[in-house]
């Protein structure tokens, strides 16, 4: 007899073949597989070493090349290194410009209801939003489960989290996100997997990705939403493949379980050098800026940049002077999007970078580092010192609404507080 | 066969992340951990790397090895000579890679830990637990389970795999079952 599962007690159930409860170690079977260029030569090795001489399932391993894009001569060679792979053993690869790997794995359409996903990028359990099980690994896990189709886990226990009230006007996805990360702290969720629950009808799965991706500032193992409406209105376009709603049964255990107030969150701020490190964006303002950035897995899909440029018409579409801007849209679907509606465009215009899908500046890998000194503000979801390359820089994070106000006005604003449009 | 690491302590403090073990804009350039040692841990004190000698072991307070989940931050720890890590939490990432690649991590009370502190971090069957020689003390750690010390045993995940061909051991699924 099953017992009363949390989702990721009936995923990982269903994929290891027994009745898991939290706590219990099982090995499962692994529905997809995801490497990036910053982690995939490292598992090549392990691989290798290991004595792997063949993937699994090709159909379900992918490769993005998105942390050094465009690359830079060594970005090369480690490119290099995953194509001659994927020559001899197969598996999908996602070139330069094709965008961030589990962003892709999202739009795919590709990721069912109940899936187990594995990625070597911690913020692969961003993959949560469609009512996947997904998490991130290191090199090594990924060369198990690129050769074998594996991953051993203990069960997560889990933390139940009602998003309750309505959003308050201004108050986007991110304020809720990062408010979310203040109240449970960086270590709040450790070997827990959060699962949200209903009402989620304002959060559509756009939203839930940056609540799941910013779930891993709070070192949670997972963070799911059930399947429904939103969910299916997604995936219709997208998928020719349907699985039932792998939701959580009424009466599973819960570690804890928190009510969540999202009418009281107000735009919101995190202040170098620490994501959890979060204020009300009030008490922050005035603070000059130098650099914008706008992209990511947190805030790179199309409505991030469709709320930017809002806010920055309503401030008089220009940007203001000594600001750097930079664009770089999460995947090659969202660039098109944003090309074909002229978003981008309005935003060269004003005089911003527009950089290649993928992950852009924000880790120092590949696009812009920001100069010594320079304070930064920015939609990601890291500001360690030094995150985005350089040490002497610091970084904010906030809303694609906050960083486009202080594109606008050269400082950290309220975005609520600029002018109605003209 | 119970695993123990005898060294010198050497301190830090709470959510060291692994950009600040080793930072992403440095890893571009090259994995391997021979060069990249030079830069261990350079956020947090630029001259640290330098002063590492082999045998000395980390230890540090809470949620050790936040953020990505390179494991280019726990195999550069290795080349360094580091052959243990002593925390109040670890991030999960950082945990499994450290197993994975057969780096002792224990998680365990080390407040009162000092750096310099001879140090003996133990693995007696499924209890961790570390020893200070210079203060007295000694902190067991949470169990680690079956699989975790299997991997450990056999010297970390490579020499597991390639012994058993999988993790369930279903060589059709691995390396020896394609030939
Ligand atoms: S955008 Fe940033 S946080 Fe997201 S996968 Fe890329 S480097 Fe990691």
């Amino acid at each position: 007899m099953l017992h009363r599962q949390t989702i990721s007690e009936k995923i990982l159930s269903a994929r290891s073949g027994r009745d898991a409860s939290a706590g219990d170690i099982v090995i499962c079977r692994v529905d997809h597989v995801i490497g990036t260029d910053a982690s995939t030569p490292m598992a090549i090795d392990y691989f290798e070493r290991m004595g792997g001489t063949r993937l699994f399932n090709p159909e379900r391993v992918t490769f993005a090349f998105d942390h050094y894009a465009p690359p830079s001569p060594s970005g090369e060679a480690f490119h290099a290194r995953v194509r001659a792979f994927v020559r001899k053993y197969g598996g999908t690869l996602l070139e330069v410009g094709e965008g961030i790997s589990f962003q892709r794995a999202v739009e795919s359409g590709k990721l069912l209801s109940g899936d187990l996903v594995v990625g070597a990028d911690s913020h692969t359990v961003t993959c949560g939003a469609l009512n996947v099980f997904a998490i991130g690994v290191g090199s090594s896990d990924l060369a198990v489960a690129m050769m074998t189709g594996e991953i051993w886990l203990k069960v997560p226990a889990t933390i139940h989290i009602t998003l309750a009230g309505n959003r308050a006007e201004g108050a986007g996805a991110k304020d809720v996100a990062l408010a979310l990360v203040k109240e449970l702290g960086s270590t709040g969720a450790s070997y827990r997997a959060i699962e949200f629950f209903d009402p989620l009808d304002q959060f559509a799965v756009d939203d839930r990705m940056v609540l799941c991706n910013l779930a891993v500032e709070m070192d949670a193992k997972a963070a799911i939403f059930p399947t429904d409406a939103a969910t299916r209105r997604y995936l219709a376009v997208r998928a020719n493949q349907y699985r039932e709603a792998c939701n959580a049964d009424p009466g599973a255990r819960y570690q804890r379980e928190i009510v969540f107030d999202v009418s009281a969150v107000t735009p919101q701020i995190a202040l170098p050098h620490a994501p959890d490190h979060v204020v009300p964006i009030a008490q922050a303002i005035g603070t000059p800026v130098q650099m914008v950035f706008i992209g990511t897995c947190t805030g790179g899909r199309v409505r991030d940049f469709r709320e930017a440029l809002e806010v920055l018409v309503r401030a008089g579409e220009r940007i203001a002077p000594g600001v750097t801007v930079v664009l770089t849209p999460a995947s090659r679907e969202v660039e098109a999007i944003l090309t074909r509606d002229g978003t981008l465009a309005r935003f060269a215009a004003m005089g911003a970078v527009v950089t290649t899908p993928g992950c852009g500046a924000c880790c120092g890998t590949g696009g812009v580092i920001p100069g010594d000194g320079m304070t930064v503000i920015s939609t990601a979801n890291r500001n360690f010192r030094g995150r985005m390359g350089n040490p002497n820089a610091s970084i904010h994070l906030a809303s694609p609404a906050a960083c486009a106000a202080a594109a606008a006005t050269g400082v950290i604003i309220d975005p609520t507080l600029l002018p109605a449009a003209y | 066969m119970p695993i123990q690491f005898d060294g010198r302590a050497r301190r830090l403090g709470h959510d060291i992340n692994t950009d600040y073990i080793i930072a992403s804009a440095r890893k571009k350039e090259t994995l391997d951990g021979n060069v990249l040692k030079q830069y261990l841990l350079e956020r947090i004190d630029p001259a640290f790397a330098a002063s590492v000698r082999p045998g000395d072991i980390i230890v540090a307070g809470r949620n050790f090895g936040c953020g990505s989940a390179m494991e280019v931050a726990v195999t550069v720890i290795q080349a360094a000579g580091i052959v243990a890590v002593a925390a109040e939490s670890f991030s999960r990432s950082f945990f499994r890679n450290a197993i994975n690649n057969g780096l002792l991590a224990v998680e365990c009370d080390t407040s009162t830990i000092v750096e310099g502190d001879q140090l003996a971090v133990t693995l007696d069957g499924a209890t961790p637990a570390v020893r200070d020689l210079t203060r007295g003390g000694r902190w067991e750690g949470a169990s680690l389970p079956p699989i975790m010390q299997e991997i450990l045993g056999a010297g970390g995940l490579v020499p597991y795999i390639r012994r058993r061909g999988s993790l369930t051991g279903d060589t059709r699924r691995g390396a020896t079952g394609s030939r």
